[in-house]
């Protein structure tokens, strides 16, 4: 059997999870691409890459940074702001969906003010998102929804983990502190400057 | 928040609260002669637990008790009977849901009576430990060891390690709380021993001081949003998600049952680490092979000695965790086996058939020999089934 590959979809009507696939989560200073243990380094110049070179870079802040909780989640918050402008700046198509919480939202859910967990393909597909980041989503949720954007999108997901990382991410860091979101944040602004990626056109239909 | 930051600390008890590693592989142990039911005391009393809820069912009633004395004594925050064994399951997911390390046992017919409740901890993510002291299924009443219950909660979503001694128990409590609670993991997890044998017998236990004790359970590290009304977040209870009828609603109702087989897949890594591999071999080379868990694996390991006695060389595997089921593992162990014996405290032969859905050739399989109804299993009969099946006989059904 070949290893299994976490890449991105549309991969199946239910796709696998990856750690019932064989994928192992990393240890600590390690990131995860496409399933493939890697140094985290590494794994911070491939997802700068990755929403450099994206149309609609999106990040999706759960209510473990939303809500000013702890000084953690108010120092997170902080940092996923400057990121999210470092990337504005590059792309004006970029956005921040925010994921408040998790309770069903009924009539329906208006994909263009938040991301729900159990629909997380509707806002990948009304706003035309092929690079997302996940970041304080609980772990389990994270999980579900990375595994249905796997599914029923061809989005490109990075996790950003404040545990062991997510397996059904394209790429995954883990153990995510302030820090951590800081040092991706200047790895994105290094690749920006070197001058590779040319800034995309951006096509995003709606705003956060 | 971090779990680590009540490391050396004293709590109400006076106990301090020390490293899981180091209480686990560097504190000095003394050796007590003890009960099961003593060991589940002395584990609990180290395992900085928060609530426990009781029902009196044989043959866990005297642990349960003696958990009891333990809040009396201050070690263990709350304790209460609940009405039923139904409702002592329930009032442990409110507890865990809660924030709580929890604690509970039961035996027999009294898991089934709890059923429903395991795989709804388990689809809540709920790190609840639960002692399950196996014991007969009513046939029509039976209150002797078997196993066949065990094989009836394989897949409810709990983690299951199978201790076959009062050591294993000790050691299965205090690190089951630890890989459980894992935010990748986050499961209940069932401690199992088989009832009597090793619940109401003594043995040698070497056993850390009383003065230490684990990091409490830290509810903030929980995969799902952790129920405190107060502080965000979540200010919010776990509402069920979409019940609708749509493509969406499966896939996600689907997904969630994924991610529960999942975090058990996640458990290898913490498991293996703690409890040194899913499965211990001995003489695994062998072309006859006996592959069993619990105090079936003690029969085995006479067995193999009589067996030597005639010149007859047989190897035995010991699978520690039936959930995670070390599927690698038993293929390696047994790649060069001939005939894979497993002898079992139950009439249907679980084990045999785990065993022989995760090999190739399990025509290999001999399933047996079997003892139920509380039947003890000799080592002799072991040897018998082996010399039966080398002479082309087949096995019965003792008991």
């Amino acid at each position: 059997m070949p290893k299994y590959r976490v890449l991105p979809g549309p991969e199946a009507f239910l796709p696998p999870s990856a750690a019932c696939a064989g994928v192992v989560l990393p240890d600590p200073g390690q990131a995860l691409i496409h399933g493939d243990i890697v140094h985290e380094d590494i794994a911070m110049d491939e997802a700068a890459k990755q929403f450099l070179m994206a149309k609609v870079p999106t990040i999706f802040p759960g209510p473990l940074v939303l809500w000013n909780w702890n000084e953690k989640a108010a120092k997170k918050a902080t940092a996923i702001k400057a990121l999210y402008d470092e990337l504005k700046s590059h792309n004006p198509g970029a956005l921040l969906i925010p994921m408040p919480d998790y309770r069903p939202k009924y009539p329906k859910i208006n994909p263009e003010v938040e991301i729900n967990p159990n629909h997380p393909n509707l806002t990948i597909w009304h706003n035309k998102i092929d690079v997302c980041m996940f970041v304080g989503v609980h772990c389990h949720q994270a999980n579900l929804s990375l595994k249905i954007i796997r599914g029923g999108t061809n989005c490109y997901t990075v996790a950003m983990c404040a545990q062991a990382g997510h397996e059904d991410a394209m790429l995954t860091f883990r153990d995510a502190t302030p820090e951590k979101i800081w040092k991706f944040t200047e790895a994105v602004r290094k690749a920006k400057a070197s001058g590779v990626y040319a800034s995309p056109s951006g096509v995003a239909v709606s705003k956060a | 928040m971090e779990a680590n930051s009540v490391i050396g600390t004293i709590n109400k008890k006076g106990q301090k609260i020390v490293d899981p590693e180091y209480l686990f592989f560097e504190a000095p142990r003394q050796q007590h002669f003890m009960t099961g039911s003593e060991v589940v005391r002395e584990a609990i009393r180290r395992a900085s637990v928060d609530i426990s809820v009781a029902y009196p069912i044989t043959p866990q009633s005297e642990a349960a008790a003696m958990v009891g004395d333990l809040y009396v004594e201050g070690y263990v925050g709350d304790y209460f009977r609940g009405e039923s064994e139904f409702a002592v399951m329930s009032q442990c997911a409110g507890a865990s849901f809660g924030g709580a390390r929890v604690f509970t046992t039961t035996s027999g017919p009294g898991t089934l009576r709890a059923y429903e409740n395991f795989p709804m901890w388990a689809g809540s993510r709920l790190p609840i430990l639960i002692n399950v002291m196996v014991r007969g299924i009513n046939s029509p009443l039976n209150i002797q060891p078997d196993t066949l219950e065990l094989g009836m909660i394989l897949d409810t979503g709990m983690l299951i390690w199978h201790a076959e001694t009062a050591q294993e128990l000790l050691d299965y409590l205090l690190k089951g709380y630890i890989v459980a609670e894992e935010p990748d993991v986050h499961l209940p997890i069932a401690i199992v021993i088989d009832g009597f044998f090793v619940s109401h017998t003594k043995d040698m236990v070497m056993i850390p001081s009383a003065d230490i004790a684990l990091p409490p359970y830290n509810p903030y590290r929980s995969p799902v949003p952790c129920m405190d009304m107060e502080v965000p977040p979540v200010r919010m209870m776990r509402d069920p998600f979409v019940m609708k009828s749509n493509y969406i609603s499966y896939a996600t109702h689907a997904s969630w049952q994924q991610e529960i087989r999942a975090a058990i897949e996640r458990s290898r890594k913490h498991t293996i680490r703690l409890i040194g591999g899913l499965i211990e071999e001995e003489n695994s080379d062998a072309e006859i092979l006996i592959v069993s868990s619990g105090t079936a694996v003690a029969q085995g390991r006479e067995a193999i000695r009589l067996l030597a006695e005639e010149g007859i060389r047989v190897g035995i595997v010991k699978v520690k965790t039936l959930r995670p089921f070390p599927h690698e593992e038993i293929r390696q162990a047994t790649k060069n086996a001939k005939l894979i014996f497993v002898p079992e405290f139950n009439v249907v032969g679980w084990m045999a058939r785990e065993i022989k859905a995760v090999i190739p050739d399990n025509h290999r399989v001999i399933d047996g020999p079997h003892v139920a109804g509380g039947m003890t299993m000799p080592p002799e009969v072991i040897v018998e089934e082996i010399k039966k099946v080398l002479a082309g006989k087949k096995e019965v059904v003792h008991g």
